[in-house]
């Protein structure tokens, strides 16, 4: 092999899918190269055909369905779309590695680790002797504590992070020229994700391997590659060294990528405005049961005496890793859940009533889920879905009347009213988070609980919720309680924080003062992460 | 609302007919060609079966008899009325037809038989074979043997163009065939409607009220649920149907009573998943009642669930009550029963007509149904109707 010849080429690779009329072309000509040992990230946003570019390189689409129209995909100088199925078969277990988002779906609930790993090792290898002292090394390699004792552990025993590295592992196992992480690190925690980046950073150096990096989020992109490939709609709109792009962005789309992040601020905590919501000491304890008998042995503490004062105009943001109880929090002070301690809504106690005392209350106090295609019923249209809380409150409304209304919530939240007889399925993610809010909305509350309303949505459309919840605030002195685990949007938001962490506070107080100065291991271990995508080695944080 | 948003009209209410996902279903369901026409078929069959009265019946659908118009169809005149002296007029018999042709005249069915009208000349000795494969000889034996039933144009050349058609014969008891196979389908599909209806309105509220509460409810119901169908039901059928005196009404409550156990494990299991949807709670965080929240929300999930087993449904009903009629311990005497046709073909070998109309019409009935069932599962399979 020349020295001169990259590692990987992609030549004027395109994807379709489909055939005939209904053909769509996810990938349109994409041309890039890797070299040995270096880092390329592909970057863009969902839909732009990232995933499947990455796919395409080790012949992964699900054919006859999709289909390469053109190109030609050079790995060591063999066209991988031409090699026979044997070839291909050895290309993908030893030369080219895969690493996918979801480390839970990726690793066989039946099996154990060290049958996981051990299978791929003795697929590709002759060598059968000596199989688990091979599967320790690897293990101790992506940094598992104690790996022996670890070996027969399933998947479900492991944390996300751990799941990760075991799936790191299995990509290793025979030394591949190639790594492909395909957003490695996006179902997990900000502090887990900076570890695992560090993890990926420091076996590149170590193995002298190729990282094809996929992912949405530009600043690990920053922090981990040498060149980056900016993906629209199929298309390649740039290309360059990392250095370069960060620092000159030609296309305005990656402009535009780059100038997505959360902005603004939020109102300074007023310690004088009208508490809307006031809980104090909530716990919400789930029963271990255990026996026959089915008695109770010990409790699960989600949320474990939380207290928390929401303001009108306000926001309080509740943050901290997958876990920490801040959902089960939001839905304990709606009272949505059982939960114990005293929760006053505008003075008035609602901890004692029942669900269907409750029900009133429901006008005032709203709530938004993180996911914007879970939360819309797919059967109705934009326009039921927004009048469900009318009709169910004011029924004195006429049907008119509330297709007014609903018109109205959805101008509000930037929608086109015109609309609103269409289904949930014809809308991008961002306009259902809109529907989504615009159904809270429609109520006017006074109180409405954000459950990560961001977390599943694009960086460019994650800015343009966290302006269009500060608008709505603003114009409507909203008193908001957003949970979420992406500082950043806090940050642009929340004029007060609570930082949790296995069901306690760890930390609470106005947000400039705790995001300036905070003052426990854990929130500057969070922050480090989630700021500077800083691995935190001193053990603050969980793996 | 809030004064300062922008005045914005609503636009017009439009009532769309189908939703997206409807409309992408249907088309599904017609792709499957085999069970698309199959529906048709069946449709075609049950309707043409619920006019049986008017297609195989033993009196004129209308008639007219010196300048009064008669409904013969709908209501019974005394034979006094004809010149005769029988509680109910048999009009085939030929003074009472020669009474009304020689005072008006009668518009018969196509066919002129009903369930239980008895061939009282047969050409044969019964069971009678279809008359299109009498010999010339057995027309003319029956010609002698039944000289006041020979028309006046009986032709000694042709004979057997004289013979009453019955076109798949006649049973043990003088019975014509199609007419038997017609009020026979009839009530066999709607038997099979009406159970599958019912058991699923029962089914899918049990189902629905376990899997959407759960906890001691679901467990307790689920407990007695297993006991109930581990009962061996067509002993208990055979029991309870030799106890009370069978009639549809009966028939039905007894096979409901262990019919509806089917649907629940399905559409609990779907409440069980649905209830934990973020858009179910999020329909309770807006303060919807639960018995709105699960027909609005829940249950057109389960919908799907359920429509799906529903043509299996009505065909192993169909199936029961076929099998209790052919053992005789299904629908009494003298109502029109395939399972009973096929219980006589069976122990009269030598008249197959029986026992091949019998069997051809089952068959054909289930295997619609079955196609039917096979188009509509295709039509909800999420991942031919993914948006």
């Amino acid at each position: 092999m020349k020295a001169d010849l990259p590692l990987l080429n992609v030549c004027e690779l395109s994807v379709a899918f489909g055939e005939g009329v209904r053909r769509t072309l996810a990938v349109d000509r994409a041309s890039f190269a890797l070299q040995r040992g270096k880092t390329l990230a592909i970057v863009g946003e969902s839909g732009s055909g990232k995933t499947v570019t990455a796919q395409s390189i080790v012949r992964l689409l699900p054919y006859p369905a999709a289909s390469h129209p053109t190109g030609q995909i050079l790995f060591k100088g063999r066209d991988v779309l031409k090699m026979p199925e044997g070839e291909l078969r050895d290309l993908r277990g030893s030369g080219v590695t895969m690493v996918f988002q979801e480390p839970m779906t990726s690793l066989n609930p039946l099996h154990t680790i060290e049958r996981q790993i051990g299978e791929i090792i003795a697929l590709h290898s002759r060598k059968k002797r000596n199989l688990r002292g091979r599967v320790v090394e690897l293990l101790t390699e992506v940094g598992i504590p104690d790996p022996a004792a670890r070996l027969g552990a399933y998947p479900h025993q492991l944390s996300g992070g751990q799941r990760q590295r075991v799936m790191i592992a299995m990509a290793l196992a025979n030394r591949p020229d190639l790594l492909i992480a395909d957003e490695p690190t996006t179902a997990l925690d900000v502090t887990v994700q900076a570890q695992i980046l560090a993890l990926l950073k420091s076996l590149q150096a170590k193995l002298g391997m190729a990282l094809l990096f996929i992912t949405h989020d530009l600043g690990v992109v920053r922090r981990i590659a040498d060149e980056v490939v900016v993906m629209q709609r199929g298309r390649i709109v740039e290309t360059g060294a990392t250095e370069a792009v960060f620092a000159a962005p030609q296309h305005p789309y990656t402009k535009m990528l780059m100038a997505a992040e959360p902005k603004g601020a939020p109102p300074p905590s007023d310690e004088a405005a009208k508490p809307i919501l006031e809980a104090r000491d909530v716990k919400v304890w789930f029963p271990i049961k255990k026996g026959l008998l089915r008695r109770t042995v010990g409790y699960v503490k989600a949320v474990d005496g939380v207290s928390v004062t929401v303001r009108e105009g306000q926001t309080v943001g509740v943050v901290g890793e997958s876990g920490s109880g801040k959902t089960t929090l939001g839905l304990a002070i709606l009272r949505l859940i059982r939960s114990e301690g005293a929760i006053a809504y505008c003075g008035r106690p609602i901890d004692g009533l029942s669900f269907r005392d409750m029900r009133p209350m429901r006008r005032d106090m709203q709530i938004v889920f993180q996911d914007p295609y879970g939360s819309l019923s797919p059967r109705l249209s934009v326009a039921e879905i927004v009048e469900e809380g009318l009709v169910a409150q004011r029924n004195e409304l006429s049907a008119a009347k509330r297709r007014e209304i609903v018109a109205r919530a959805l101008a509000d939240t930037g929608l086109d009213p015109a609309t609103m007889d269409r289904y949930p399925h014809e809308f991008s993610g961002g306009q259902r988070q809109r529907i989504a809010i615009a159904r809270a909305m429609a109520l006017d509350p006074k109180f409405v609980v954000l459950d990560e309303p961001t977390s599943a949505l694009d960086m460019s459309v994650q800015a343009q919720i966290v302006d269009l919840l500060r608008e709505l605030q603003r114009r409507r002195a909203l008193a908001f309680l957003f949970i979420s685990h992406d500082l950043k949007v806090v940050k642009a938001l929340a004029s007060e924080v609570i930082v949790m962490r296995r069901g306690l506070v760890m930390e609470s107080g106005p947000a400039d003062e705790i995001f300036s100065n905070p003052r426990e291991d854990y929130t500057r271990a969070l922050f480090r992460a989630a700021f500077a995508i800083e691995a935190d080695t001193s053990g603050a944080v969980s793996q | 609302m809030n004064d300062q948003s922008p005045i914005v009209a609503a636009p017009a209410v439009r009532r769309s007919r189908l939703s997206p996902l409807n409309r992408r279903r249907l088309n599904n369901f017609r792709a499957n060609r085999r069970g698309y026409w199959s529906f048709w078929i069946f449709v075609a069959l049950l309707v043409i079966s619920l006019f049986a009265e008017v297609i195989a019946n033993d009196r004129p659908i209308v008639a007219m008899y010196k300048g009064e118009l008669l409904f013969p169809v709908f209501v019974d005149y005394p034979e006094d009325k004809f010149g005769g002296f029988e509680a109910t007029t048999d009009y085939r018999d030929p003074t009472i037809a020669d009474e009304i042709e020689a005072h008006g005249w009668m518009i018969w069915p196509p066919l002129r038989f009903a369930n239980q009208t008895v061939k009282l000349d047969p050409s044969t000795p019964l069971p009678s074979p279809p008359t299109w494969t009498l010999s010339d000889d057995q027309c003319r034996a029956w010609a002698a043997a039944h000289p006041a039933s020979v028309p006046k144009s009986y032709d000694p050349a042709k004979p057997c163009r004289s013979v009453e058609p019955m076109w798949l014969g006649a049973d043990q008891g003088g019975h014509d065939v199609v007419a038997r196979l017609i009020y026979g389908f009839r009530i066999s599909v709607l038997f099979g409607l009406t159970l599958a209806a019912v058991s699923s309105v029962v089914g899918v509220f049990a189902g629905a009220i376990q899997g959407y509460f759960g906890g001691w409810i679901d467990l307790s119901m689920q407990r007695f649920i297993e006991i109930w169908s581990s009962l061996p039901s067509l002993y208990i059928l055979i029991i309870l149907a030799a106890v009370l005196s069978p009639s549809f009404l009966v028939l039905l409550t007894i096979q409901l009573l262990f019919s509806w156990v089917n649907l629940v494990p399905v559409v609990r299991a779907e409440f069980l998943r649905a209830r934990n949807f973020e858009y179910v709670n999020a329909a309770r965080a807006l303060g919807l009642t639960n018995a709105r929240i699960i027909v609005k929300h829940v249950l057109p999930n389960a919908m799907v669930a359920t429509l799906t087993f529903l043509p299996f449904v009505v065909s192993a009903s169909i199936g029961t009550l076929t099998a209790l009629d052919y053992l005789g311990l299904g629908l009494p005497p003298g109502s029109p029963s395939l399972g009973e046709l096929l219980y006589e073909g069976k122990s009269d070998l030598d008249a197959p007509w029986l026992a091949l109309s019998g069997f051809f019409v089952v068959a054909t009935m289930l295997s619609l149904l079955v196609f039917i069932g096979e188009a509509v599962r295709d039509a909800f399979d999420p991942r031919k109707a993914a948006l």
